[in-house]
């Protein structure tokens, strides 16, 4: 079969390629733009999907980036529901599942990331993972008034169905293997907010302990701990954690490493053949080119958008500082930069219980700012934070801690 | 049909940021710019319906404390994904250190 003339070729139709086959016609690109997706929908956000797609009225609709008829009216061909079996670098096309091949000017990988499966859990309707806007429907079914729900990983994801599973009226465990809930990426001060949270809403959170196995059968899940305990639940959720789809770019031959490995502009050891959002590693310039792959939302947007650019020759570098948010029940927490990349923290009290924690480098560096509190009540000093930390900013450790110190005010100097 | 509302004291607002006022069911943004002027918009963001005062204010451009949106306060004009339909804005006046809105 010969390929199809396909322009500027997009595999992956979340967040990041929806943005960055938008950019393409923003940038005032004239040619052929193809968005391929592997679901039936348009485009559409998946923050919601463990909150407001959970919790909101009884028909959710998926919030969609753009329509059908907004993509055709750009000359965008989305085409839905058509996963890509492979990349043929040397014609320079993509092979359809349906055996189509389109052949690509330049090609974007944002092929986002799946979860992470537990080996020892049997496939079964009662055990669910969540990535899809069809999978959050199936879930919200389980989670409704009395139904007992076991979420496996403390993680965002587990967090947030926990807290939507307790709206819906369901009860829940929550099983973390570590000693901590939310230990990657997130500092004491701040998960010891959350786990109260959760206790204070009803959810049973089970700490440190290993799951031995897990069995399903069409009424229950069982699950049984290291410790002899075993819990029964009508149906479990796994959320521990994702893990970028790279078997195209593995199988073309591309370098991966944790991710579609690529350069500051998101370019794969093939020139032609970018990389963004969840799918790919990509070095931080701000940490010195520390190499990296991000689950944020924000960072699907930004690299697609950088990602279009650069598809049409703009050669430049991604930036940005990672800054993600969180919603807890009424509390939400905001993170700017890598707190690992911090010695010692600095603690700035924003009164109603809110908090930031400012983490500085050994050499004074504010690296990263993690907070917390009622509402988005700690969002603007995250966010003046990201921009002190893409500045290398050293603020004075002692005024940090007083909030009346305007972070704003240092961006001026 | 279009009354002026009393909102803060213009003192109440820092420069180059904003506050949130709620008035019966609605609530609204009010602005104050660096060159100290006063601004209002619909107090939430029309990709989510988050309150903007939560946000960052730079110059013009009130970013919302979510998903970065973006609008130029001034003018309600969205300025950036994923905001895309504008905001509406309303006239305010400052009379002896008192901010009015006219939300009609």
């Amino acid at each position: 079969m010969t390929a199809v003339d396909a322009g500027m070729v997009i595999v992956g139709a979340g967040e990041c390629g929806a943005r960055a086959a938008l950019a393409l016609r923003e940038g005032g690109y004239q040619g052929r733009v193809t968005l391929v997706g592997g679901e039936p929908h348009p485009p559409y956000e998946r923050p919601p999907l463990s909150k407001d797609a959970m919790t909101g009225d009884d028909q959710p609709s998926p919030r969609v980036i753009a329509s059908f008829e907004q993509l055709a009216d750009l000359r965008i061909a989305f085409l839905a529901g058509s996963p890509v079996t492979a990349i043929d670098r040397e014609a320079r096309s993509v092979v359809l599942a349906d055996g189509r091949s389109l052949s690509y000017e330049r090609l974007l990988l944002a092929t986002g990331s799946s979860p992470r499966r537990l080996a020892i859990a049997p496939a079964s309707p009662r055990i669910a993972y969540l990535r899809t806007f069809d999978d959050a429907l199936a879930l919200r079914e389980q989670m409704t008034p009395g139904r007992r729900v076991t979420i496996v990983g403390g993680g965002f994801i587990g967090l947030e169905l926990a807290a939507s599973a307790r709206r819906r009226g369901a009860e829940v465990t929550l099983i973390e293997a570590q000693e901590r809930i939310l230990k990657r990426g997130v500092p004491e001060a701040v998960t010891e907010i959350v786990h109260k949270l959760h206790a204070g809403n009803g959810v049973e959170v089970v700490l440190g302990i290993a799951i031995v196995s897990v069995e399903a059968d069409n009424a229950r899940v069982r699950i049984a701990l290291a410790d002899g305990r075993a819990i029964e639940a009508d149906s479990t959720v796994i959320g521990i954690g994702a893990i970028p789809e790279t078997g195209l770019a593995a199988a073309a031959g591309l370098a991966v490493d944790n991710g579609v490995a690529v350069d500051a502009r998101l370019r794969s050891s093939d020139p032609d053949i970018l990389a963004a959002g969840d799918c790919c590693s990509f070095p931080l310039a701000v940490y010195g080119g520390r190499r990296v792959r991000l689950e944020a939302w924000r960072n699907a947007q930004e690299q697609g958008l950088l990602a279009a650019r650069n598809m049409l020759g703009a050669g430049e570098n991604y930036a940005s500082v990672p800054w993600f948010w969180s919603d807890q029940y009424e509390m939400s927490l905001h993170i700017a930069g890598l707190a690992d990349e911090g010695v010692t923290t600095v603690r700035r009290d924003l009164g109603n219980g809110a908090f930031v924690l400012f983490h500085l480098a050994d050499d004074g560096r504010l690296v990263a700012a993690s907070g917390i509190g009622p509402g988005n009540s700690v969002a603007r000093e995250v966010r003046l934070a990201e921009m002190l930390i893409a500045r290398r900013a050293m603020p004075d450790r002692a005024r940090l801690a007083l909030s009346d110190y305007r972070l704003k005010s240092l961006l001026a100097a | 049909m279009s009354e002026w509302i009393e909102a803060c004291s213009a003192d109440e607002i820092d420069e180059e940021d904003v506050i949130r006022f709620d008035h019966g069911n609605r609530t609204f943004a009010v602005y104050r710019s660096p060159d100290n002027e006063y601004f209002a918009t619909d107090g939430l963001c029309t990709h989510e319906r988050v309150h903007l005062a939560d946000g960052l204010v730079m110059d013009d451009i009130i970013e919302c404390p979510k998903h970065n949106g973006r609008f130029n306060y001034k003018t309600g004009a969205a300025r950036g994904a994923p905001a895309c339909v504008n905001l509406s804005t309303y006239p305010v006046r400052v009379e002896a250190g008192k901010v009015y809105l006219q939300i009609g």
